[in-house]
């Protein structure tokens, strides 16, 4: 197959991530985990340690100078996440530690407010663990039923089967756009159309979605979409949860503590109007900025064409794969992005991740923290690349020399 | 052969090689040779917790010493659990429950040690030990 030839300048690119240039075990390191975290550029990092160096501050409540401005600078991160995502109001973005935070504040403050005993919650079989755990956390409280839409043996959603789950029980339908385990991309368009007939909300988890597409909640229609900042080149310990006002405006508070309330006594505490009131405490102010500054930095290489050379480098890599022997694709959804799932017939991913990983090359082995589709594929689970718009074509050479080389020790 | 002279000879063996396909290759081969579980105690009882792999290990305790047996489905951890059992098998329980198994870090193994470390060399060790430590405690109890 011939190398198509991507605009994107892959070269100039790597010099903003010098964690890429260098060597691990004495091999140049070729990074594959990008769906477990993508890594960070000079721009973001030094986003980061300029604020902690002359802007630090506490925000919102202070009457000084330092603190005004980063309250400013916080909240115009707001408003970028808010024009990034195409959500209408920037009350509509919370910033929360990540995508796993988000969930569970939705099934905690959703869930205290809408769901009661014999309810139902709908996912699907291809969540990952942070999309499954707590909504059974939350069927446990209520005494609500957890109901899991199937996936087939591709890894596509059993979407002609949607119609059977939504019932006039369900009170919200929780589903990935893009599965981390497998790739699979679904069509969240289609789900949220049919559950809205039905009245029932979404929320659609983005953490595997927001890096490699343009996302526009209004458009989708989603009434929930979560996503971390870490996986979108931005730092660790910041994310989003976007919702439409008129759920937040009906939720009781997840957390509660400084910054979120409007006044406290002993006798009554109010509470302060979104976003803040879902903000406890002292905000991640460097994780909102370095997000930012991540968004500027994927959004000035431009998301279209990152999509398209990382579909590049996932089709040559797919060729490839289908070109040996002794291995097997999980996963062969119709939609896919960036990811490569497999196993050897008969060697061990543990065993395979180990020696690729003497070889420079950082790949993830086991069951992605999604058991269920794991089984769903009769697999204990697989070898995992995923690519990003850094990662290059030479890259996914080497982790096919390294898959030969892992067949010639243990095939 | 003492615990010592057994580990010294592990990492003897090790220093000859030069890279990590060698020492891996090395492992492969003592995977092979491991002594191997007896396949009615591959059951969930004496499946390893933590590992990425399934990891079997049954212990014995005969004439004053420890007997250890095991399987694994991948083989470089396997490889590793041989090498445990070279070391500790054939010594008796509180030589092993002390055991300090210097050899791990002198052939390069020991970034296997961090407790979520997927290959589960850590959750070997502690449960070679484990069985050692309940042994003794019979042993002292008899």
């Amino acid at each position: 197959m011939e190398q198509k030839k991507s605009h994107l300048n892959i070269t100039s690119i790597r010099k903003d991530f010098p964690i890429l240039d260098q060597h691990i075990y004495g091999k140049p390191l070729a990074y594959f985990d990008n769906a477990a975290t993508t890594h960070k550029p000079n721009q973001v990092v030094d986003a980061v340690a300029h604020m902690y160096r002359y802007e630090n501050s506490n925000i919102h409540r202070g009457v000084h100078y330092l603190s005004e401005q980063l309250t400013q600078r916080y909240e115009s991160a707001r408003e970028r996440v808010q024009k990034f995502m195409g959500a209408a109001q920037k009350e509509e973005v919370i910033f929360t530690k990540g995508t796993t935070e988000a969930i569970n504040l939705v099934a905690f403050s959703f869930g205290e407010k809408f769901v009661q005993a014999g309810d139902e919650i709908l996912i699907t079989e291809m969540e990952h663990h942070a999309n499954i755990v707590p909504w059974q956390m939350l069927c446990e409280r209520k005494g609500a039923i957890l109901k899991v839409l199937p996936v087939d043996e591709s890894g596509d959603l059993e979407l002609d089967k949607l119609h059977e789950y939504l019932s006039g029980s369900t009170r919200l339908v929780a589903v990935t756009q893009i599965s981390n385990a497998l790739g699979t991309v679904n069509d969240v368009d289609f789900i949220i159309e049919k559950a809205h007939e039905k009245g029932i909300p979404v929320l659609v988890d983005g953490a595997q979605s927001i890096q490699h597409a343009v996302v526009d909640v209004q458009a989708m229609d989603c009434d929930f979409f979560v996503f971390s900042g870490h996986k979108l080149y931005g730092p660790t310990g910041i994310g989003v949860l976007y919702a439409k006002r008129k759920w937040l405006e009906q939720m009781p508070p997840y957390q509660t503590g400084g910054e979120m309330i409007q006044k406290v006594s002993f006798e009554k505490t109010t509470f302060n109007d979104i976003p803040f009131r879902f903000e406890a405490g002292t905000p991640n102010m460097a994780g909102a900025i370095g997000l930012e500054e991540a968004i500027t930095y994927v959004q000035d290489i431009g998301l279209d064409a990152i999509a398209a050379y990382e579909e590049e480098l996932l089709q040559y890599a797919t060729y490839k794969m289908n070109a040996m022997k002794g291995i097997r694709l999980i996963g062969t959804a119709r939609r896919k992005v960036s990811v490569l799932s497999f196993v050897f017939t008969d060697i061990h991913p543990l065993d395979a991740g180990m020696i690729l990983d003497k070889m420079g090359i950082a790949v993830r082995t086991g069951h992605h923290c999604a058991e269920p589709i794991m089984r769903r594929m009769g697999v204990d689970g697989t070898i995992r690349a995923s690519f990003s718009f850094y990662n290059t074509f030479e890259e996914v050479d080497r982790l096919f020399e390294g898959l030969e080389k892992v067949q010639q020790m243990l095939g | 052969m003492t615990l010592k002279e057994r580990q010294d000879e592990v990492i003897e063996e090790f220093a000859i090689f030069s890279d990590w396909m060698e020492k891996y290759n090395y492992l492969i081969e003592l995977s092979k040779e491991v002594s191997d579980i007896d396949p009615k105690h591959k059951t969930q009882e004496y499946l390893i917790e933590g590992c990425q792999s399934k990891v079997w290990l049954y212990a014995d305790y005969k004439d004053g010493v420890m007997h250890f047996s095991a399987d694994s489905d991948a083989i470089i951890t396997k490889g590793i659990v041989a090498l445990l059992i070279r070391v500790l098998d054939g010594l008796p329980p509180e030589e092993v429950m002390n055991a300090d198994l210097y050899f791990i870090k002198e052939i390069g193994l020991q970034e296997n040690l961090s407790p979520t470390r997927s290959n589960g060399l850590l959750a070997m060790m502690k449960q070679m030990k484990l069985y050692a430590m309940a042994y003794h405690a019979r042993e002292k109890g008899a």
